[in-house]
């Protein structure tokens, strides 16, 4: 896993136009007789932060639940690593190396602060029934090197003070913090966030966005990042795709596009 | 008096079992179940006919109703798993009347109505009555201190702690990796196991079932516990299954308080009595008497 990581923030450094860690092609998702999604397709490059914007109802978020595995396109691919992905189950996209966030935090809310982190890590020995008995002591010892990493983790998030609180009982910019804990304890390749932005007050949000940064630069991930907060957009995108009416628009740097007549129409809903 | 408590203990430990497997589902997992009186009706039903009809003795009787019980709770919980909550438990309570009434009208099998007796029962010849009594309590309270040490070990462990997560959001829980489905069907059939071996440790101790000891009130019975006791808690529901128990016994007098009323209104009044204290407990302490406990990691213990 890690080599992968460096190997990639090498050769993007080496050659910018390396290949998509994520992309995909064609992809189309229709409720009923509407398009929320059509023929979309995106690259996401390896090392780089891609920002995902567009007007409401431009599918952005119907997009993250085709590419994580929550819904299933009717219609295109998703390639993970170069692997077809689509129509996996989330459990499965998750296990190789692609964790979202939810634009509601969705925290465990009677799960404490602690557990809600150290319930992130994947392929935990203790999550097989038999092995509870069977391989106890390694479940211990697994469990005692989980709860270290989740107390760094706590300190970075800065929620120490509050760890044995049930997640239900923190902040609307507290349980945004939580799920990036939770991304950064499952240590995936690829994080997709899902308007990390939306509810959290003024004062949180420049901490919100250095630990995005921090994740990109301390961590070398790749972050998809879906946001209605240009300011965000433009302080941490390498990239931007714009997202109209259920298909890819255009894209290319974030004073690019800002500049672009079709971004302004159709965020404005102008008449062509 | 004595033989009396001992009865008396003997089936508060039915319901601890049937409330310790509603735990693991309901309260830890979040999948409701409203056919509780099925399970335990097929565990009494498989291990009753089995000892009676097919000479097996009590032990085996007893483990081939744990494995018809996990089978069919695998099973039903395969065929719904992807169902919401409510639906789930329109199932589950469809399948406990479907085996009530199979064992009223498959008289062939059953004997239906009349009921089945069972005179298999595990060192009859040992004991005298009184110490019967007392070494069956044993058994039964084996039983629930086995099943009471699993759910503690499941509940502390990374097992439960994904179970839990599923309770929350099982949603989020999948996008996190967990695998969802895995772990609600091996939750779902260890919870119907329980009950099917609680059927089975009481059809050989009345040693004569019929259908009517099956109706879905049962299931009543044992929500009433784990809600009131703490869902989440195994050591609040215990508290609970007894409290349950003791006001039901308790209620059973009332009859003679409320002369103008007849028999059959008072045992529709305790009922009733239950509903509104189902109603209290939820409005003014929904958490139950003991409250889950909080997760505390293994440096803090």
């Amino acid at each position: 896993m890690k080599q992968r990581t460096n190997k990639a923030v090498l050769e993007r450094d080496a050659a910018p136009r390396e290949e998509a860690v994520l992309e995909c092609g064609g992809l189309s998702k229709s409720f009923g007789g509407i398009h929320a999604v059509r023929d979309m397709s995106l690259e996401v490059r390896p090392g780089l932060i891609t920002g995902l914007i567009g007007p409401n109802g431009a599918g952005k978020s119907t997009l993250f639940n085709l590419i994580s595995g929550v819904m299933r396109p009717d219609k295109g691919e998703v390639r993970l690593f170069g692997e077809d992905i689509s129509g996996l189950r989330p459990h499965k996209i998750a296990r190789k190396g692609m964790i979202r966030t939810f634009q509601l935090s969705r925290e465990m809310a009677r799960l404490t602060v602690l557990e809600n982190l150290m319930l992130a890590p994947q392929r935990q020995e203790g999550e097989h029934l038999a092995s509870l008995w069977f391989k106890a002591g390694q479940v211990r010892k697994e469990e005692c090197k989980i709860e270290a990493r989740a107390l760094i983790v706590l300190d970075q998030i800065d929620l120490t003070h509050v760890r044995g609180e049930y997640a239900g009982n923190l902040s609307g910019g507290q349980k945004k913090l939580l799920e990036l804990g939770r991304a950064l304890m499952i240590d995936p390749e690829i994080i997709l966030l899902d308007e990390p932005g939306a509810g959290v007050n003024p004062a949180l949000m420049g901490r919100l966005s250095d630990m995005i940064a921090r994740l990109h630069a301390e961590h070398g991930k790749t972050i998809l990042i879906v946001e209605h907060d240009m300011d965000l957009i433009a302080k941490l995108c390498h990239r931007v795709v714009v997202m109209a009416e259920g298909s890819h628009l255009i894209e290319g740097s974030f004073d690019e596009i800002a500049a672009d007549k079709r971004v302004i129409e159709a965020y404005l809903g102008g008449v062509s | 008096m004595l033989s009396y408590l001992i009865s008396m203990t003997t089936f508060v430990g039915f319901f601890m079992i049937l409330a310790l497997a509603l735990n693991l589902q309901w309260g830890m997992t979040g999948m409701v179940n409203f056919g509780i009186a099925g399970f335990y009706a097929l565990g009494a039903y498989t291990s009753g006919l089995l000892t009676v009809e097919a000479g097996w003795p009590f032990l085996f009787g007893v483990a081939a109703a744990a494995v018809v019980g996990l089978v069919f709770g695998v099973a039903l919980s395969y065929l719904s798993v992807r169902l919401r909550d409510d639906f789930l438990a329109i199932v589950t309570l469809g399948f406990a009347e479907l085996v009530r009434l199979f064992a009223l009208n498959e008289d062939w099998l059953t004997r239906g109505p009349r009921g089945l007796p069972i005179d298999v029962r595990p060192l009859s010849g040992v004991f005298d009555r009184d110490g019967y009594a007392i070494f069956y309590l044993g058994i039964v309270a084996s039983a629930v201190l086995i099943a009471f040490l699993v759910n503690e070990r499941i509940r502390r462990s990374p097992y439960g702690r994904a179970a839990k997560a599923i309770r929350e959001d099982d949603v989020v829980a999948e996008v996190l990796g967990k695998n969802v489905l895995r772990i609600r069907i091996q939750i779902f059939g260890l919870g119907a196991l329980y009950m099917a071996v609680a059927g089975a440790l009481y059809a050989h101790y009345t040693q004569n079932i019929s259908p009517d000891h099956f109706t879905p009130v049962v299931a009543i019975f044992i929500w009433m516990s784990v809600i009131a006791g703490g869902a989440g808690n195994n050591k609040g529901l215990l508290l609970g299954a007894g409290l349950v128990m003791m006001f039901l016994e308790g209620s059973r007098f009332l009859g003679e308080f409320i002369s103008f009323m007849d028999a059959e209104k008072a045992s529709a009044i305790r009922i009733i009595l239950i509903g509104v204290l189902l109603i209290l407990v939820i409005r003014f302490r929904p958490q139950g008497l003991m409250p889950e406990e909080r997760f505390k990691g293994p440096s803090e213990i």
